[in-house]
């Protein structure tokens, strides 16, 4: 910082009868910026760029030799059971986790926000998960969906339900999975709606109903979904890309099984590029996961960018 | 609001809360009770909370000597301290440029941090790991935290924040004399304090949880996070040794539980904080 701090004043210094105050300031800019830019480029578009490059060959870790085969991997993409298989579960996944920890998330957040009494417990409480090792806590969940010793099949026995295989069939680790899922990301989104909530002012409800806006649905629809358009964008935004981001789960209680039915877009790649190491076969499933996210992104604003109101 | 009168709807309000307190705090009240449980108990009695024996100093005594825990939890802080550090000082500096300076590139990176959102570790892990290997960087610290040096979410977050910020208070700077990094540090920093404590709770909890990157550069316990710890544990403990494995879990857990309880004060000061920021 220091050493920034005397180079801008510094150039700044010899120069500034020559450009004007604009320059100057975009010039400080640039500075400023240079050193999330080169970053930037280093981890971010050189690997991209590298990984669509390396979709082209049949690059493999441990053998020098790699030969361009154009569009041979992606070719094969196209006749991978396991990879469609892991693309279907991807958005099944992805499909439950987003608008159930969403909607779960703003309805808990008004609640909590309405409520006079334990709303820094209810905070706390919800939030709890995102602050746990995941990892560690998909142990405990492991624990609770244990088939014959776990607590909530105990819970459903009581009521003479027959509670199901949770995590080892495959008709239900999917939706084990979602579970987890929901429970591990309602947390950040509920701080985040907690933080639009509070941003808005207290005077637009009051002109709302000054308005004939009397009932709750009509003070939410009017002002609360309005005003929050922002946060609802931003964690609708983040939310689809964690839940297409599943691994932790996944590696650590089902390793994609059983027969493949939790086997998701991430555990094949890491499969794939680190214990296969075919590295050009699985860069070929990376560029199909970026491109997923990139139109995922794009559907977004299409679809939010009318209804987002920037107050 | 402030009432503390019962109405029906408050009624069905707190119940509904505290039900949903109850299920999301099940897992560590399960945790925290299987813990202390002998084998025999956990396979008997599963509904019941408090252990018949309490077996929490066997449990514990075999978490812990399966794995080294003092390592993993370690490696744990170096990781995320050296990860939170670097990525806080690059972001904001860039982060103000584009929020409050005039340049003609601050709309070309405001795509760029939009795109970069879209590019998780996941998707440049092949190249980075290829190039890690061939420098023989590997099994390292620097493996595990230079990817993450950039944080284009930090930015994205500080932006906002930024944006927020009224501009009479650079303006009032500017006409004191001060260069714009000694605005960053004296000025933006200080009244930014709610945007960092929250974007370090996000990236050291992300950062600390994150399984994927570890598990592809880190071959051995010397390096291992806690969730690659964790991981190697439960490879050892063959079985359904529930008792130690939630021993070893609450072990694991709790200084990032612990930390969050505790900053948990401040971050909430930090995002009902309204005086800047509306």
């Amino acid at each position: 910082m220091a050493d920034l701090a005397t180079s801008a004043t510094g150039f700044a210094g010899t120069v500034s009868r020559a450009v004007t105050p604009e320059q100057r300031e975009a010039r400080v800019a640039w500075l400023l910026a240079a050193p999330a830019l080169l970053l930037v480029l280093v981890f971010i578009i050189l690997p991209v760029i590298a990984v669509i490059g390396l979709g082209f060959t049949d690059f493999e870790l441990g053998y020098a030799d790699f030969r361009f085969v154009g569009l041979e991997n992606y070719a094969e993409l196209l006749g991978d059971r396991t990879f469609q298989r892991s693309l279907w579960n991807t958005a099944v996944y992805a499909g439950i986790v987003t608008p159930v920890s969403i909607f779960m998330a703003l309805g808990l957040a008004m609640l909590i926000e309405a409520e006079g009494i334990g709303r820094s417990f209810f905070r706390t409480a919800y939030f709890l998960p995102v602050a746990s090792l995941l990892v560690a806590m998909a142990t405990v969940w492991q624990y609770l969906f244990h088939p014959t010793i776990g607590p909530i099949n105990a819970m459903l026995a009581t009521f003479g339900v027959p509670g199901p295989n949770w995590l080892g069939a495959s008709s239900t680790v999917l939706y084990s999975l979602s579970i987890i899922g929901v429970w591990q990301s309602v947390g950040f989104n509920l701080v985040l709606f907690l933080a639009g909530l509070t941003a808005i002012s207290r005077e637009l409800y009051a002109a709302a109903e000054v308005d004939g806006a009397k009932s709750a649905w009509d003070r939410f629809r009017l002002v609360t979904w309005p005003m929050l358009g922002p946060t609802t964008l931003f964690v609708t935004t983040i939310s689809i890309i964690n839940a297409v981001k599943v691994f932790e789960t996944v590696k650590t209680l089902t390793e994609g099984g059983p027969n493949k039915a939790s086997e998701v877009l991430l555990f094949t790649i890491y499969q794939e590029g680190f214990v296969y190491l075919r590295v050009g076969y699985a860069s070929a499933m990376t560029v199909v996961f970026l491109a997923i996210l990139v139109v995922l992104m794009f559907l977004q604003y299409r679809v939010q960018d009318r209804q987002v109101h920037y107050s | 609001m402030t009432s503390l009168s019962l109405t029906p709807g408050r009624l069905i309000r707190l119940s509904i809360l505290g039900f949903g307190a109850l299920v999301f705090l099940a897992p560590y009240i399960f945790m925290v009770s299987t813990a202390g449980k002998a084998q025999s108990d956990i396979f008997t009695s599963s509904l019941s909370l408090v252990p018949q024996q309490w077996f929490y100093v066997q449990n514990f005594a075999k978490a812990l000597s399966r794995v080294s825990m003092g390592t993993l939890l370690m490696n744990g802080v170096i990781v995320c301290a050296l990860i939170l550090v670097i990525q806080v000082v690059i972001a904001i500096p860039c982060a103000y440029a584009m929020a409050k300076l005039k340049f003609r590139a601050a709309r070309a990176m405001m795509v760029l941090v939009m795109l970069g959102l879209l590019v998780p570790i996941h998707a440049t892990a092949l190249p980075l790991y290829v190039a890690f290997d061939r420098v023989g960087a590997l099994n390292s610290y620097v493996a595990l935290v230079a990817p993450f040096t950039i944080s284009v979410f930090g930015i994205f977050l500080f932006l906002q924040f930024f944006r927020a910020m009224p501009d009479d208070l650079i303006h009032a700077a500017r006409l004191d004399g001060m260069s714009e990094p000694g605005i960053i540090a004296r000025v933006i920093v200080p009244n930014a304090w709610p945007a960092i404590t929250a974007f370090s709770i996000f990236s050291v909890v992300a950062h600390w949880n994150d399984l994927y990157w570890p598990l592809i550069v880190v071959a051995n316990q010397a390096y291992a996070t806690p969730p690659l710890g964790l991981l190697y544990f439960r490879a050892a403990e063959a079985g359904d040794d529930y008792g130690a494995l939630m021993a070893a879990t609450l072990i694991i857990t709790f200084p990032l539980v612990a930390a969050f309880l505790f900053a948990q004060k401040r971050f909430v000061e930090g995002i009902t904080m309204t005086g800047l920021k509306g």
